[in-house]
């Protein structure tokens, strides 16, 4: 099929002049577009007000979606479980039996912990979540990760706080409007998160690689003391995120760590909380630069 | 008195008796379904790797591809400043790359006048490879190879669910041209 003969210009002046327009002012929109971008990249947050306010008034849609996507999860789970019930029954049972053990066993433990606390006089600490939401969209086609959270400054979500599912850690909050908000997840690959072995004090960084594994990087380098199926937990430092949250499970060794998959899988969770700065003084002091601090 | 044949009085727009097109109709289509196109990867969750196809810009380019000549060229700012609020891009991205498009689209017609299925598809199947990698070195994170990796699925989605979207604008542009107004 050729195109209209009406679309060439032709001798016609008019012609000529309106299709040099639409070139020019396709370049005059490229230019504005990697100027815009430009923009972006220096200040991140430059458009982060208007992009949360689109984000606020699509929420609702997603927030739907978010709806029929649990319930198709709980579908699907229904039919697979008819194939598996009987298998299913039987190793539940034996895991009722070892986790009764590991209940009474946990029950000493917490009488210990009461009375160690008792001794050294601290209170008990229990982080309440500022919200609770369901994630209602994400960058699906980018590839970057980020996620949108249907809740925001409104119920009093600020940035850096740690959002996290009944699993583990899915990520951090990064820019927040009225009533949605914006939350970089642990598999983009500008997220790094400071994690400890949950069975030593073996601490490493997880980042993301953008491929939904993240890339243990220990610490302390030497010999690799890592194995697959250790399980790593969030270690608190930095002051964003409290400790001892369930983070990710190594399923590969590498020469520097390892190559660890997600506990907490944002898609298969229905609701997420918001908590806050585990340690607002160490985050306040972070991003205070070194220069003010002297001046001070 | 001779009859016709009642098919004969209708085409594939509907009825020529007595009905004639809806313009707001007819301009509003287009650009609602490339918005509505934006708007559907963002409702989806995809928190491991990306993977649903940038309908947005398949959407684009099947009208573009379709119908030459009724999106105007730049039409990619104030769409693809649309789409950069819901893609999690940073902003301008999508500004900059789908002018791009549009241009490049625009020269590839003026270079090669007569075209086929074949042809359109390989030209959009170019534009959306170029659109995925370039999105992706342009989104703010230094592009790794597990990245390159992991795109692949997006790109293959994207190339194949092509001719599907340019079957569903070509319904989408039925119905903008249906015989919706009663005239008289």
């Amino acid at each position: 099929m050729a195109p209209n003969s009406s679309r060439r210009s032709g001798h016609s002046r008019r012609a000529q002049y309106s299709v040099f327009t639409g070139y020019l002012l396709a370049g005059i929109g490229a230019l504005i577009g990697a100027g815009l971008l430009v923009i972006s990249y220096w200040q991140p947050s430059a458009f982060a007000d208007l992009r949360g306010a689109a984000t606020d008034v699509a929420a609702p849609a997603g927030e739907g979606a978010a709806v029929v996507r649990g319930g198709s999860d709980s579908f699907w789970d229904r039919i697979t479980a008819y194939y598996q019930a009987g298998q299913q029954n039987a190793a539940l049972r034996e895991e009722v039996e070892i986790a009764r053990i590991r209940l009474a066993e946990a029950e000493a433990v917490e009488q210990e912990n009461i009375r160690l606390k008792g001794l050294l006089g601290l209170s008990v600490t229990e982080t309440e979540p500022v919200a609770v939401a369901r994630l209602v969209g994400s960058s699906s086609t980018s590839s970057r990760r980020f996620a949108y959270l249907g809740a925001g400054r409104d119920d009093g979500v600020e940035i850096g706080m740690s959002v996290r599912s009944a699993r583990g850690v899915v990520g951090r909050v990064l820019e927040v409007s009225r009533s949605s908000s914006r939350i970089l997840l642990l598999t983009d690959s500008e997220s790094v998160l400071p994690v400890r072995r949950a069975t030593d004090e073996t601490v490493a960084f997880a980042e993301g690689r953008g491929d939904g594994l993240l890339r243990i990087r220990l610490i302390n380098l030497g010999i690799n003391p890592l194995e697959v199926g250790d399980i790593f937990l969030t270690s608190g430092a930095g002051g964003y995120y409290r400790p001892g949250v369930a983070v990710a499970i190594l399923s590969e060794k590498t020469n520097d760590g390892g190559i660890a998959r997600l506990i907490a899988d944002p898609s298969a969770t229905d609701f997420v909380s918001v908590e806050p700065l585990w340690q607002p003084e160490a985050v306040e002091s972070a991003d205070t630069p070194i220069e003010l601090e002297l001046a001070e | 008195m001779e009859r016709y044949s009642p098919a004969a009085r209708s085409d594939r727009y509907g009825s020529r008796i007595n009905r004639t097109q809806s313009p707001l109709r007819a301009s509003i289509v287009p650009y609602a379904s490339i918005l509505i196109g934006s708007l559907v990867p963002f409702v989806l969750l995809a928190d491991v790797m990306p993977l649903a196809p940038p309908l947005g810009f398949l959407v684009l380019i099947a009208w573009r591809i379709m119908r030459p000549g009724l999106l105007p060229l730049w039409v990619g700012v104030p769409l693809g400043a649309f789409d950069d609020l819901f893609s999690g891009q940073p902003f301008g991205s999508a500004v900059l790359l789908w002018s791009l498009t549009m241009i490049a689209l625009e020269m590839i017609e003026t270079r090669f006048p007569w075209r086929g299925f074949w042809q359109d598809w390989f030209s959009a199947g170019l534009a959306i490879v170029l659109y995925i990698f370039a999105a992706m070195a342009v989104s703010g994170a230094a592009p790794t190879i597990h990245q390159l990796i992991a795109a692949v699925p997006q790109v293959l989605l994207s190339v194949l669910l092509y001719p599907i979207i340019s079957r569903m604008i070509a319904w989408l542009d039925r119905y903008r041209l249906s015989r919706s107004r009663r005239i008289g």
